[in-house]
């Protein structure tokens, strides 16, 4: 009995010395955090002041926190992978081991790292852009971010308890059936991603309302900041295309632990079925993914450029025309399924028509920038470095989209190089170049510009040493999740080149993380909340912000509300409020960690198909849903001296 | 909250949007719902695609009876009836006949769901479980998947019971119950598709 439960938890697979060291990692920093926390009496204030917390700014710094976690891990990973192929016939990693790494790499980063690092910006920056308090939904949106977390955990245990999925970030049946891939690590990926997902769909409807509704008055449509409408595109997306995930999770998951036939092909089963609700959510998704650095560029470039931006108009048709032309494009990813010309002439055509709004808004960051006053800073060099880089991604995509053509790149080093090109050049660049940016906003404080032109410039060149190669690697037919190769092919080299560029952006990541611990000690404090001299709403509150927000909600008069209020009274822009009245703030609560605990009794419950465990999951999760339903007033009321008191404190009130 | 000019708010809106909040609230379950649609959709195309699988199983045709089917339909049908008419005697400020006609809804939907569960346990009784064919398996999944959102329906209703008991009509407990009745609408809008998609053209086809 004993023995087989340990079996179970610690298979063969999750015994190496790679497992057990991380083990023995995990146990040290946990007892660590542990002993922190209980030394210094700190258990009380993380419980009330950020787990329990309703506040978009708190969600949104532990979104950060958490993606820059994951990015660590998923980054291993790709090390893992890196140094496995920097010579031929290595040892490093056996092929089961690989398959994990390459699978766990995959899904961390779009999952658990692009995701929550998007939401981190969403939270902190659009309530304050659109002259809000809060979002539409304070708990719904806590609630977003603990089953997000709980799933982030649930997710990564797989790698020491129980063995990690190794079907790749995809997950395509029959390989993920039962009869092909038994074992528990593919449940983790099917559980695991159908409760984050829960998440996302619940941050689509907050972010849309709050878009929709919460505008300061004389905000209109056409006055919203264009990081706004990115998010309010995103939402649509995420509304309209995670559905598919869920059910494409959803039929594997009842396939593998109740039994059902969908997709085995002697009980009538559709293998291509999965792969295409797979992609009719996945094409989407990578414009849920890309749109807000396109947002934050477009933030980033006007402010440094000191202008206001280039085609507004054009920007948002662009944005609104990608978000339809997405929903039309998935067949793209598996052209060699064998559709027939007709239907894969019309997804490839479709795709390259995705161009041309995307080359719309290259050339309009271009103009804005065109006789602007540009000023190096941080942000602006991680939107300078997307602009080429995202380019030379967009164009091989659409040598990609070319049918024929694609019958050669498909599932090569080509399509590899091809969407880190872009979801690295399009998507990390901006989530960075939005980091540097609103990090003053979040935390008071500005990161090191020295220590972060160096972790740029290694992450920048590493980035094209590490992925330049890949493409010719994938012409010289080296095809992905290929854990081991043979002398003579003419790979070496490359490979070797790739690995170095890997490690270069790794270590750019070490110093990104060293600016950080030392930034928070001995950086530039940021006393006027306007360190870059902005344009939009959220520099016109102090740094951090207050809890409330706004004392006093703005009227707008201009897009660029900010700018115009400073151009109108230069000297006294950050005007003290005058008429102050109680403001109504997100009362805290537990039921948001409640429900994401429970959610993770459940997935794990399942992953093992221990039905009481699950069972009883299940119930806290109604347990804990009817809490909410019973709830009368999700708010409390902040009296006007509260206010008048942190006005002051922060020299914001006069009287 | 017995006359009716209480229950407006400005501009003579009706309680559920007379305050910002509540309006947001109500916005928020459209746009769920927007996404639920999507979910549904999935589950239909599956199906249409499934339909024909059959495997060793039984078709649609051999599968499927009419009378419990036409039944479970007047069942939810009315239930919308009943939960619309709730809505109208919350407008006019009746707040007992308003909870009398919630519990209706719910006990309708209960026997939805019972006549559904039943007719699910009498196809498995068969053998016609979902490990015998893709079709089955599409079936029970996107019927089945009708009847938890109904049965969260019911769930949810009783939580509004509880509470008009105990608060009254207010425009968060107004709210509450606008939210319901579009949500409970909208799975009787699905099942409209259900049984004309997966019943009628399965029997006939």
């Amino acid at each position: 009995m004993m023995a087989s439960l340990l079996h179970l938890l610690f298979p063969p697979s999750v015994r190496s010395p790679l497992e057990l060291g991380s083990d023995v990692a995990i146990v040290l920093t946990s007892a660590a955090i542990v002993f922190v926390l209980t030394r210094y009496r700190k258990w009380g204030w993380l419980w009330r002041e950020w787990l329990t917390s309703a506040d978009h700014k708190k969600i949104g710094i532990m979104y950060l926190i958490a993606a820059i976690v994951m990015l660590f891990r998923g980054g291993v990973d790709a090390l893992l992978m890196r140094t496995q192929l920097a010579i031929p016939n290595n040892q490093f990693l056996n092929a089961n081991h690989y398959d994990a790494i390459f699978t766990t790499h995959g899904t961390i980063m779009v999952f658990f790292m692009a995701m929550p690092f998007i939401f981190a910006l969403f939270n902190i920056a659009i309530p304050l852009m659109i002259g809000a308090r809060d979002v539409a939904f304070p708990r719904l949106n806590a609630i977003s971010f603990w089953l997000f977390a709980f799933a982030a955990l649930l997710f990564n245990i797989s790698f020491v308890v129980g063995g990690s999925p190794t079907a790749g970030w995809t997950a395509y049946p029959p390989l993920t059936e039962l009869a092909f891939t038994p074992g528990i690590g593919q449940n983790y990926y099917l559980l695991a991603l159908q409760i984050s997902g829960i998440g996302t769909i619940a941050t689509g409807v907050n972010f849309l309302v709050t878009i929709l509704r919460m505008r300061a008055p004389g905000m209109t449509l056409m006055r919203m900041p264009l990081f706004v409408w990115s998010a309010l595109v995103t939402s649509v997306l995420i509304l309209f295309a995670f559905p598919a995930l869920t059910v494409a999770l959803a039929l594997n998951m009842l396939d593998r632990l109740f039994g059902s036939t969908f997709f085995t092909l002697t009980s009538g089963g559709m293998p291509m079925m999965y792969v295409n609700l797979f992609w009719i959510w996945g094409h989407p998704e990578v414009y849920i993914l890309v749109l807000p650095s396109f947002g934050i560029f477009s933030e980033v470039v006007a402010t440094f450029s000191r202008k206001r931006l280039f085609g507004y108009a054009a920007m948002v048709a662009s944005l609104v025309a990608i978000t339809v032309l997405s929903y039309g494009v998935w067949v793209h990813h598996f052209f060699t399924m064998g559709a027939g010309p007709s239907v894969n002439v019309f997804f490839g055509v479709s795709t390259m028509l995705i161009a041309i709004p995307t080359g719309v808004k290259v050339f309009n960051w271009i103009f804005t920038m065109w006789r602007g006053r540009i000023r190096l800073e941080m942000p602006m060099l991680w939107a300078l470095a997307f602009i080429p880089t995202f380019v030379l991604g967009g164009a091989t995509g659409v040598m990609l989209a070319v049918v024929p053509g694609d019958y050669q790149f498909h599932n090569s080093y080509f399509l590899v190089a091809h969407f880190h090109n872009v979801l690295i050049g399009g998507v990390v660049f901006g989530l960075f170049s939005g980091m540097y940016y609103w990090w003053p906003k979040m935390f008071g404080y500005s990161l090191n510009p020295r220590m972060g032109r160096w972790a740029f410039w290694l992450f920048f060149l590493g980035f094209w040493v590490t992925f330049v190669p890949q493409y010719f690697l994938g012409l010289a037919g080296m095809t992905r999740r290929m854990y081991i190769y043979a002398h003579g092919f003419g790979w070496t080299g490359l490979n070797q080149i790739s690995t170095v560029g890997a490690f270069a952006m790794g270590a750019g990541f070490v110093v990104l993380v060293y600016s950080v611990v030392w930034s928070m000690r001995y950086g530039e404090r940021d006393v006027t909340g306007d360190p870059w001299d902005g344009r939009t709403l959220e520099w016109s509150l102090p740094s951090p912000v207050p809890e409330y927000n706004f004392a006093q909600i703005p009227t707008v008069t201009d897009r660029d509300a900010w700018w115009a209020m400073k151009q109108q009274a230069p000297a006294g822009a950050a005007a003290a409020p005058v008429h102050l009245r109680p403001i109504h703030v997100p009362k805290r609560s537990a039921q948001p960690f409640g429900i994401g605990l429970s959610f993770f009794v459940v997935g794990l419950g399942m992953v093992f198909s221990w039905w009481w465990i699950a069972g009883a999951g299940f119930l806290g999760v109604i347990f804990c849903i009817l809490l909410g339903m019973f709830e009368y007033d999700l708010h409390e009321e902040m009296s006007v001296e509260t206010i008048r008191e942190t006005e002051a404190a922060m020299g914001r009130v006069g009287a | 909250m017995n006359r009716a000019a209480d229950l407006h708010g400005d501009g003579g809106l009706p309680l559920e949007f007379s305050d910002a909040d509540q309006g947001r609230h109500i916005l928020g379950v459209w746009a769920f719902l927007a996404s639920d649609i999507v979910l549904f959709c999935c589950l239909f195309a599956v199906y249409a695609v499934y339909r024909t699988q059959v495997a060793s199983g039984p078709s649609p045709a051999q599968l499927f009876s009419y009378p419990p089917v036409i039944i479970e339909t007047v069942l939810l049908l009315t239930s919308s009836f009943t939960c619309s008419l709730a809505l109208y005697e919350m407008r006019r400020g009746r707040s007992h006949s308003l909870i009398a006609l919630i519990l209706l809804t719910v006990l309708l939907g209960a026997g939805f769901v019972g006549m559904e569960v039943h007719d699910f346990a009498s196809y498995v009784a068969l053998g016609d479980t979902w490990h015998r064919s893709a079709f089955l398996s599409a079936f029970f999944t996107l019927v089945g998947t009708h009847g938890a959102h109904v049965s969260f329906g019911i769930l949810w209703a009783l939580t509004l019971v509880v509470q008009l008991l105990q608060r009254g009509v207010t425009p968060v407990t107004a709210r509450k119950v606008y939210t319901f009745a579009l949500y409970w609408h909208f799975l009787d809008l699905v099942w409209v598709f259900i049984f004309t998609f997966v019943y009628l053209t399965g029997k006939l086809g």
